[in-house]
């Protein structure tokens, strides 16, 4: 009976072997696939396996990592300030994923970035616990501070932008929520998601780079480039010839100012911009036409979405408008759509001598013991005017402050330029109005910052939610933040 | 005899020769035997008993470490219950068996070890895991009553051919153990398969004792007929093609299996139990065309009733799209054990996230049981999964060995029989949690979770150690002269 006693032998090593191949299989050749399968709830554990690297404001982080040595997770997230930092953040919930930089930047904040190879491998050899990179924003913290104290209670949106180089200084957007109620795996958390997201006031949404709005008259500031970047008018003290009220072309529709007060036929450029007279600015796109307004939106940005990393919504120039269309979209009104991070752009452009830089807003990668991964570079998003133009458009908005609606942005010892706007929107323009600042400020030696402010709707005053009301305080004080005056 | 000889002379002082050629023998410790008789090798024994106990002990220190980041209270203890149960097992040996195979109770103790710790390893995932938080204390208990067993047999099993005098109640007990938990319903985490006899709160896994009973009667029945069954055979295109009533035994035991499939939908101890009949019959009778009757009969079995009931074709489904069950409408009766054992596989990669630092309750409550080699997998990696098949093919061909050695056609019978159904065991299982073939509901020898297991398999233990025992002991006793006489013994 030996020689089948061997055969069932050799039997009974073909089936190990055929184990042992299967194994080599699957945990050797398919290992990575099967680690990195969307439903291998591992790597939702292993984020949190480790402390997560910080995002950090002026130096601060403005992150935490809280050992809560949780069966699945021994970590959990955790905020300073969270609803004033959401907005440039995200949130990095166990189970609800991750968004904004907590997202963009997953790789180096959970140091699994492969940059950070060399230390990590360090690291295992030296038996020192695996701890992610940081991420160091571009982020002015007295601005920030400025800019969500001023929205306050009231539903908007404020950025900030150092036009020299495109740094987001402040990035807030109100109502806003804290991540770490959110950042868990109990049931509370899941009881914070489910209401946020029912929440008719949208908390979770980024309004300064993900929401847009009718810019109003803010977007005056385009047309005017427009007109003289296409040699319409020279000079800010031209006259132009503009009856009041104006009838749209090819229309019966009468566009009117908003009060009969203001001296807008046949106005000035300058004092056109000073009192935001449509009927000016309306004709002014009208005669341009819409390729040349919508060339120059496309310069300042419009529509292109915008990666600062946290991708912007796409800010909306129509393209298919008739010539009644494109007179109101001139004016910032119909089809025209501007995310607050836009209307930043364009002050900021104006204020650098025409040069738009790239907004962005993360300065530096490192990893934890400090040494620097990526340091931003800056880039010119466009050349969105001539130096020339953009002086003449910076006088133009001066103009404005010293002398028109937006006084209640005048900082004593800084050059300040701006420009308010009052958005109608909703069926027949019955939605309450958004009010809009967009402005820029210069000290003597040469330091400016550019800001954008959208108050949402929040009273039924038609004149207390004018830009220069609500939104230019708003504006005033994260420009004195920024500039410390 | 020779082949034996080969594996002795290492692991204890003997020299055979010098350098310079010449024949030396010397020979230490207490032995009444003439100086030529193979050494006995019960030192060796001890000697791995520690290593097999220690391992395990480091195992358990490590999870703590990993997982508390200090030494787990229980350590004493459990280093003192595995090595007392051990040395309690290795005495009995030297006493009941001292010619026994020195390897096999030092592979079961450290598998038995291993299974503990990561039974306790799972156990301090609480929550996450459904289930029993206490299992390893009683896996533990289940070991000491398997060893209990065991050296129950080593005392009073004096000669293994005894056994032959109980063939046929061996049929009926098997078949009666068989049969029964198709008289008892089956969990909804059962998936269908009965498996099971539930009294109160206690419940047996019949198939494990089963096993062993079963192959009694095989090697039994089989010893008498094996003649019948070799000989009167027509030979056809190169093929000895049995008489037709010669085939009845093999169509009742496919019946058997396809019974078991189709009322207790267990597909891996009818896929044992048909394997096995196979294999012993190719043995004892040496004829090829068994084999491939069985492999035709075997396939055509389960394609029938795959056809006819849903249990088979879900288990095949679920082996080729493991994942199905993840998606959002998952097929009906879907697992997603085996996409997490899989997954758990994929995560530990070559070396594992170690033990304490994997993931595998993820595979839920069978990642103490039939998945247990999912979770060694993971927080061992490739690397130990290998080291454990090793210790599985040591102890398979250990016994295989034994059959070579044996001196009655009914222990090379008995043993090639236990020795195969470990294999066959270890196929089935090992292959389903790692995707080599469909999943079937069988336990892991030694290393799962389950008390009926790990008794029945230290009762298969000692039963081969002391056939291996009967093979090596120097010549007390007549062996039968001829294969296939050897009769019942005296």
């Amino acid at each position: 009976m030996n020689k089948p006693i061997r055969r069932v032998s050799i039997f009974c090593l073909v089936l190990i072997l055929a184990l042992m191949l299967r194994t080599n299989w699957v945990q050797g050749v398919q290992a990575d696939s099967w680690a990195g399968n969307p439903n291998n709830k591992r790597q939702q554990f292993d984020r949190y396996a480790h402390p997560r690297g910080n995002i950090i404001v002026g130096g601060q982080p403005v992150t935490k990592s809280d050992f809560v040595n949780g069966l699945r997770y021994k970590y959990k997230r955790s905020w300073v300030d969270g609803p004033m930092y959401a907005p440039v953040t995200g949130y990095s919930s166990q189970v609800f994923g991750s968004n904004g930089l907590e997202n963009l930047e997953e790789s180096i904040l959970s140091g699994t970035d492969d940059r950070l190879f060399f230390r990590n491998t360090l690291d295992m050899l030296t038996g020192e616990q695996k701890k992610g990179g940081d991420v160091v924003t571009t982020i002015n913290a007295k601005a920030q501070k400025a800019a969500f104290d001023g929205l306050g209670d009231k539903k908007g949106a404020v950025v900030a932008l150092d036009p020299k180089t495109g740094a987001i200084l402040a990035l807030v957007s109100t109502p806003s929520y804290d991540p770490s109620t959110i950042s868990g795996s109990e049931d509370s958390d899941t009881k914070a998601w489910q209401d946020l997201n029912a929440d008719p006031n949208k908390p979770m949404l980024n309004r300064a780079l993900k929401e847009t709005y009718p810019p109003g008259s803010t977007f005056k500031l385009v047309t005017a480039t427009a007109a003289f970047e296409n040699g319409m008018f020279q000079n800010i003290d031209d006259q132009t010839q503009t009856p009041d009220p104006y009838t749209l072309p090819n229309t019966q529709t009468v566009l009117k100012n908003e009060s009969p007060n203001e001296k807008c036929e046949n106005a000035t450029l300058k004092a056109a911009m000073d009192q935001s007279c449509n009927t000016v600015y309306a004709k002014i796109g009208a005669d341009l036409g819409k390729d040349k307004m919508r060339a120059q939106a496309e310069k300042f940005g419009f529509n292109s979405t915008v990666d600062t990393p946290i991708r912007s919504e796409k800010s909306i120039f129509p393209n298919s408008a008739g010539l009644d269309g494109t007179a109101q979209d001139s004016i910032g009104q119909h089809d025209t759509r501007a995310t607050p991070l836009q209307m930043a752009m364009v002050s900021a452009a104006i204020a650098n001598n025409g040069s738009l830089m790239q907004p962005y807003l993360v300065d530096q990668e490192r990893s934890a013991s400090l040494t620097t991964i990526s340091k931003h570079t800056e880039k010119q998003f466009s050349q969105a005017m001539s130096p020339a133009t953009a002086q003449k458009m910076q006088d133009l908005m001066v103009s404005v402050v010293q002398n028109g609606t937006g006084k209640n942005a005048q900082i004593p010892g800084l050059q300040v330029g701006g420009k308010t706007g009052t958005a109608q929107h909703g069926e027949d323009n019955a939605g309450l109005p958004f009010a809009w600042f967009t402005s820029w400020a210069k000290t003597s030696d040469g330091q400016s910052v550019a800001v954008a402010v959208v108050v949402e709707d929040g009273s039924n005053n038609r004149d207390g939610i004018s830009g220069g009301r609500l939104a230019a305080p708003i504006a005033k004080s994260v420009m004195q933040a920024v500039l410390g005056k | 005899m020779s082949t034996y000889d080969l594996s002795s002379g290492a692991g204890r002082p003997v020299r055979r020769r010098t350098p310079a050629g010449r024949p030396v023998s010397r020979r230490r410790g207490n032995t009444t035997i003439s100086p030529q008789e193979a050494p006995n090798r019960r030192n060796t024994e001890l000697a791995l008993l520690v290593f097999a106990v220690l391992l395990p002990v480091l195992a358990y220190a490590n999870v703590g470490l990993a997982m508390d980041s200090e030494l787990p209270g229980g350590m004493l203890e459990y280093g003192l219950g595995m090595g007392s149960l051990a040395l309690v097992a290795h005495l009995l040996v030297r006493r009941c068996a001292p010619y026994a195979d020195p390897l096999m109770l030092p592979l079961a103790i450290l598998l038995n070890g291993l299974g503990v710790v990561m039974i306790w390893r799972l156990d301090k995932a609480g929550k996450l895991l459904s289930g029993n938080f206490r299992a390893a204390q009683n896996q533990l208990m289940w070991s000491a009553l398997g060893i209990a067993l065991f050296i129950g047999v080593m005392v009073f099993l004096k000669d293994h051919r005894v056994l032959q005098r109980y063939t046929y109640i061996s049929m009926v007990a098997a078949l009666v153990l068989l049969a029964a938990p198709a008289f008892f319903p089956a969990r909804a985490e059962d998936f269908g398969a009965k498996i099971w006899i539930r009294m109160g709160g206690f419940s047996i896994q019949p198939g494990e004792f089963a096993k062993v009973i079963l192959t009694v009667f095989f090697a039994g029945y089989l010893m008498v007929k094996r003649d019948a069954l070799a000989l009167a055979s027509r030979r056809f295109m190169g093929l000895y093609l049995p008489r037709g009533r010669d085939l009845g035994p093999i169509v009742v035991i496919w019946l058997l299996s396809l019974l078991i499939l189709i009322f207790e939908n267990d597909l891996g101890t009818s896929f044992l139990f048909f394997g096995l009949f196979v294999v012993m019959l190719y043995v004892a009778t040496e004829r090829t065309s068994w084999i491939l009757f069985g492999l035709l009969m075997s396939v055509g079995g389960a394609t029938a009733v795959a056809m006819t009931t849903s249990h088979v074709k879900t288990r095949i489904d679920a082996w080729l799209d493991p994942m199905a069950a993840f998606a959002p409408k998952p097929p009906k009766g879907s697992t997603e054990q085996i996409g997490q054992s899989l997954m758990a596989l994929g995560s530990g990669g070559v070396t594992g996230s170690g033990l304490g630092q994997g993931r595998s309750w993820l595979i839920n409550f069978a990642a103490k049981s039939d998945f247990i080699l999912g979770s060694f997998g993971e927080e061992l990696g490739l690397t130990g999964l290998m080291a454990i098949f090793l210790l599985y093919a040591l102890l398979v061909q250990r016994g295989l060995r034994t059959a070579l050695a044996a001196r009655d056609p009914f222990g090379k019978l008995f043993a090639v029989g236990l020795a195969s159904a470990m294999a066959l065991q270890v196929f089935v299982v090992a292959g389903g949690v790692t995707g080599l073939i469909p999943l079937t509901g069988m336990t892991m020898p030694f290393l799962a979770q389950g008390g009926s297991s790990v008794v029945a398999n230290w009762a298969l233990i000692a039963i081969l150690l002391k056939i291996s025992d009967s093979a090596r002991r120097p010549g007390v006793e007549p062996a039968p002269a001829t294969e296939g006489q050897g009769g019942p013994a005296r």
